[in-house]
């Protein structure tokens, strides 16, 4: 792409490449100074304390920090409530999105576009937001301290809905009415018809969804309060809130490990989790 | 006409499950919020009272309202700007023909995966004084002494706004170069051939055309500003005096440590009239630049 632009170019050639030169150490430079902070807590988390400051390319490695952290705080239940809830909230979002999406795509009914004008209020009055009057909901219906309560403010995501709307526009409806004279019904057209070929939207969707609540922080930590609740996030900072005597080098194993799984997906399907956020964005 | 109102019915079924939900926990909460911010807290039996506009006189003579209000703008405008303008270099790089473009754009997008709570434990050994990177570095450069960057009320924010500028501005850049690999080559070429440099390019070409991404992403950085106030709680809980307390976390302390979920109501319709009239304000300074053609 670039090659073929280059070519009229070349009477500037020798600029050119300067200019290149030039754009290219910036690009680094900034590259190296993003990673820093990360590079510096891998550091610290995988060396003895005693080289938390001090950088010797021969420094012992050691897995002990990382022991440790396990050992100090029940990570392992804090990964298993983040798991739950990140499953329950894809889940619900998934099947209640898919069918509002679906409605607004494709019925002409009276209110659709009021209600698809509240629908889209949400992404500017979040559930984030309404944490007071949220927190009294949950108290009425008992379920503070659950996961679900954490859950059930996002399953109807007003973006998840906008999103999948969008894709299923672009569905032929000469497919749609096919499936129809053949007699599928309704949700049989949605199932057979739509969401297969909506599949890279619940991808991009799903990969969104995931690190965005996994990384939740704010309502899980006023609505839960017991290590059988507790997401990795409020477990992360219940942790290294206990200031005495806990080791630098262990708060940055324990941080790293709470990001880890998000952290090794990102590393592995790096394209994926680009093109997703991309897809979710330009709709 | 049968056909019609079975359609009808149809699409209201299965509207219904996502509706409950969004009026549960969004439309519903926000109506009772403004409802509640003319009531007094409840206190063990006592229930709440109407008590008018008391509470936003309350708001009015608020001294940390105000602060926390202005730590916020000055948050907003320190983080969005600078985030925006990063994520293009960065989206404009990463297009380009680079060496090592994969690493790059790696490195740009990780902080965008990691918890906002591990960034802020991350940062906060950054910014420990003496011991921390940021015044190793300084020492051994400058030799400036010890700056306990985040316990001085002159920097406690600005030490908060980087934290945050490091956070979203890959997130960012994604959007733009969504947007640049959706700008036809020709354009490019034919400036190309009328002699204009990369800089004119940029402004008179790309930058235009990125107009909706701009407004996409401005708006989202501003919701950003008000919403995400996790690493504050990491950071410095707000302190020292109030400094790097932004309106969101004031809302948390006032319904949530003190217990005052009457006030809280009212600072939470503080936040959502500013929200409105931000996204309509923006929407109407961007839609005269946004259909340039």
């Amino acid at each position: 792409m670039t090659a073929a632009a280059d070519a009229p170019a070349r009477p500037h050639r020798r600029r050119f490449d300067l200019d290149r030169a030039l754009n290219t150490l910036a690009a680094w430079a900034l590259a190296l100074l993003w990673i820093l902070p990360l590079a510096f807590a891998i550091w610290t988390a995988i060396h003895p304390s005693a080289y938390e400051a001090r950088f010797e390319l021969l420094a012992p490695l050691t897995f002990e920090n990382f022991e440790k952290a396990w050992g100090a705080a029940p990570f392992a239940r804090y990964f298993l409530n983040t798991f739950m809830l990140v499953t329950l909230i894809l889940a619900g979002q998934f099947l209640l999105c898919t069918l509002a999406a679906y409605a607004f795509a494709r019925f002409a009914f009276p209110g659709r576009s009021i209600l698809f004008t509240l629908v889209l209020l949400q992404l500017l009055v979040m559930p984030d937001i309404l944490i007071v009057e949220n927190y009294k909901t949950m108290r009425i219906l008992g379920l503070v301290d659950t996961i679900p309560a954490i859950a059930l403010p996002y399953i109807a995501s007003g973006f998840g809905i906008f999103l999948l709307r969008q894709t299923f526009m672009t569905v032929p409806r000469e497919l749609d009415e096919a499936a129809r004279i053949e007699g599928a019904t309704v949700l049989g057209i949605l199932w057979r018809v739509y969401i297969p070929l909506a599949k890279p939207t619940y991808l991009a969707y799903g990969l969104v969804s995931v690190s965005h609540h996994w990384n939740n922080f704010l309502w899980p930590l006023i609505v839960t309060n017991s290590v059988d609740t507790r997401p990795v996030t409020v477990g992360l900072s219940v942790f290294s809130a206990i200031d005495s005597g806990i080791e630098w080098s262990v708060i940055n194993a324990a941080t790293l490990m709470t990001s880890g799984p998000l952290l090794i997906a990102f590393l592995l399907f790096q394209r994926q989790f680009v093109q997703s956020f991309m897809r979710a964005g330009i709709k | 006409m049968l056909i019609r109102s079975r359609e009808w019915v149809h699409a209201w079924l299965l509207l219904l499950p996502a509706l409950f939900f969004l009026f549960a926990f969004t439309h519903v909460p926000a109506v009772m919020t403004l409802w509640n911010s003319f009531y007094s807290t409840p206190r063990g039996r006592r229930p709440a009272r109407f008590i008018g506009i008391e509470n936003y006189e309350r708001m009015i003579g608020d001294p940390v309202f105000w602060k926390v209000l202005g730590n916020n703008l000055w948050f907003a405008l320190g983080t969005i700007p600078t985030s925006i303008a990063i994520a293009i270099a960065m989206a404009l790089w990463v297009n380009d023909r680079l060496a090592g473009r994969g690493f790059v754009r790696m490195t740009y997008f990780t902080p965008t995966v990691l918890p906002l709570i591990a960034v802020a434990n991350i940062w906060l050994f950054f910014y420990t004084p003496g011991f921390g990177l940021i015044d190793q570095v300084a020492s051994a450069l400058f030799g400036w002494p010890q700056t306990n960057w985040l316990g001085d009320p002159a920097t406690a924010l600005n030490a908060v706004i980087v934290v945050t500028v490091w956070k979203e501005a890959g997130f960012f850049m994604i959007f733009y170069l969504a947007a640049l690999q959706a700008i036809p080559p020709s354009l490019v070429e034919a400036a190309k051939i009328e002699g204009a440099g990369r800089w004119t390019i940029f402004w008179r070409i790309t930058f235009p055309l990125m107009m909706p991404t701009t407004l996409f992403v401005s708006i989202n950085a501003v919701i950003n500003s008000f919403r995400l106030v996790d690493h504050i709680f990491i950071l410095t809980n707000g302190g020292p005096d109030n400094a790097s307390s932004l309106l969101l976390f004031y809302i948390y302390e006032t319904a949530f440590k003190y217990w005052e979920t009457g006030y809280g109501a009212t600072l939470t319709v503080a936040m959502l009239a500013i929200l409105c009239a931000l996204a309509i304000g923006q929407f109407f300074f961007f839609d005269r630049r946004v259909h340039y053609k």
